[in-house]
């Protein structure tokens, strides 16, 4: 049971890493492919969360209570923070991406797009 | 606290899940905002409010937006193309 | 390579993955038990030296804002590359949306109670958002969650008008200077720490006392700038997409004639 629970967050992490990526490969639509990825890079949240945390502690502000009470790194907090925001955006960039690769290759099924033309 | 951070973490396994499995993309993109909204949940029973912050409004909001607004523009271009044939 | 051959390829592939890898986080100390020092250190010192008591705000722009320059950076380039992408080309033709053959027939308005829970709801989430940015040293907030809520504020007008209200409150040329504004003035900030004889992004402010709002030096100068850099790159993002997908007429005009 100790053994479960010490583990679980990083299972959890391996578990939607290896899912999304199995939604990458095996995609037939672009927009869903994409939507995959989100989930891969959910699992690197989960991954820095399990690292920093510690149990019984609270969150790392100290508005209202004293400097010396326990709590979690806010480090990886930083780190996942900038990256969920970068996130929405980048998956943008590939969303205008799939609008183009449909009206230049007028396919959006990755199986059809293979070939590169110049 | 400990019941509180097992059945949130099983319930974003099952979503993760759910997600990936859905072929349509138009199912999808509801199953990516619960899954948005289950994450931050999860984000703020882990004692991190500031990126519970973050992810509602770009997990929630933003993101399937954007998706939505690209569903539209294809199935336009789908028809158009099929109408001038 | 067949698909069948390739997804059992993979699914090997995966299935040694997910062993060598939650192999290697077994050696790891284990959930809750954080060992590491450096963040210990950072909640113990950061109240004093900085006068900051959101340590996560703190470390975001300040202990390491270096890396949240780089970040921003990303940001901006790649609402700049899907703006590119997306902007009006020369052989692009304007198509007509091919269900569109009623002329004289407009779109239904949208419904009251939308409208109303939009409205009443419009000044709060403005209010809101500022109060994210301002107070990011003091509690949970800071530059980037205060700008995506205030980019959710010409989303909700878009919501419970139509779109000619959403074009009328927003435009691109504001949109695409303040992002500018937002973005270079975080790396002027730092070039500014030079004048005073320090280091790039030292910080230069004093510090004032802690728990007011205008504490934390240089912390509250360059997340009020990354609020609006996120805010108005967000915003960018939104007028591209709807001008891909709404083609506007106005009442009276002939088809193929007008504008998107």
């Amino acid at each position: 049971m100790h053994e479960f629970l010490r583990m679980l967050p990083f299972a959890v992490s391996a578990w939607l890493f290896v899912a999304g990526l199995y939604g990458i490969v095996t995609s037939r639509h672009l927009v869903h492919l994409i939507m995959c990825l989100v989930v891969v890079q959910t699992s690197t949240y989960l991954l820095l969360l399990g690292v920093g945390f510690k149990a019984g502690a609270t969150a790392p502000i100290f508005a209202d209570v004293p400097v010396g009470t326990p709590a979690v790194d806010p480090i990886t907090h930083a780190l996942m923070l900038t990256d969920i925001v970068v996130e929405a955006t980048v998956m943008a960039l590939l969303l205008a991406l799939t609008i183009q690769a449909k009206e230049r290759a007028g396919s959006v099924d990755p199986e059809e797009l293979r070939i590169l033309r110049g | 606290m400990v019941v509180m951070q097992v059945t949130i973490l099983i319930f974003v396994a099952i979503a993760g899940g759910a997600v990936v499995f859905t072929r349509n993309p138009l199912n999808q993109v509801m199953g990516l905002s619960f899954f948005g909204l289950l994450l931050a949940i999860m984000f703020f029973i882990f004692q991190a409010p500031d990126v519970a912050f973050s992810q509602i409004v770009v997990g929630a909001v933003v993101i399937p937006l954007m998706v939505l607004l690209t569903l539209i523009k294809l199935k336009t271009k789908e028809q158009s193309k099929k109408n001038d044939a | 390579m067949t698909r069948r051959f390739r997804n059992l390829f993979f699914l090997a592939s995966a299935a040694g993955f997910a062993v060598f890898y939650l192999w290697g986080l077994h050696l790891l100390p284990g959930f809750g038990h954080y060992p590491g020092p450096y963040g210990d250190v950072l909640n113990a010192l950061s109240v004093y030296e900085r006068h900051a008591t959101d340590v996560i705000t703190a470390v975001n722009f300040d202990y390491r804002g270096f890396d949240t320059l780089g970040e921003e950076f990303i940001l901006f380039t790649s609402v700049m590359g899907a703006n590119l992408l997306l902007r009006k080309q020369k052989d692009d033709k304007e198509e007509d949306p091919p269900l569109d053959l009623a002329r004289d027939r407009l779109a239904p308005p949208t419904s009251d109670a939308v409208r109303v829970a939009g409205l009443a709801l419009l000044l709060p989430i403005v209010v809101f958002g500022i109060y994210t940015v301002t107070h990011g040293q003091l509690t949970p907030g800071g530059g980037f969650q205060g700008g995506v809520i205030l980019a959710s504020a010409p989303l909700i007008i878009y919501l419970c008008g139509d779109y000619e209200n959403f074009k009328r409150i927003t435009s691109h040329v504001v949109a695409e200077v303040a992002e500018a504004v937002g973005a270079g003035g975080y790396a002027v900030t730092g070039l500014i720490s030079f004048i005073f004889g320090y280091k790039y992004l030292q910080n230069f402010i004093p510090l004032g006392q802690t728990g007011d709002v205008f504490s934390g030096g240089t912390i509250a100068l360059i997340s009020a700038l990354t609020g609006l850099e996120v805010a108005a790159g967000i915003v960018l993002l939104m007028i591209s997409f709807f001008r891909q997908t709404l083609v506007y007429r106005k009442p009276g005009e002939e088809r193929g004639d007008h504008h998107a």
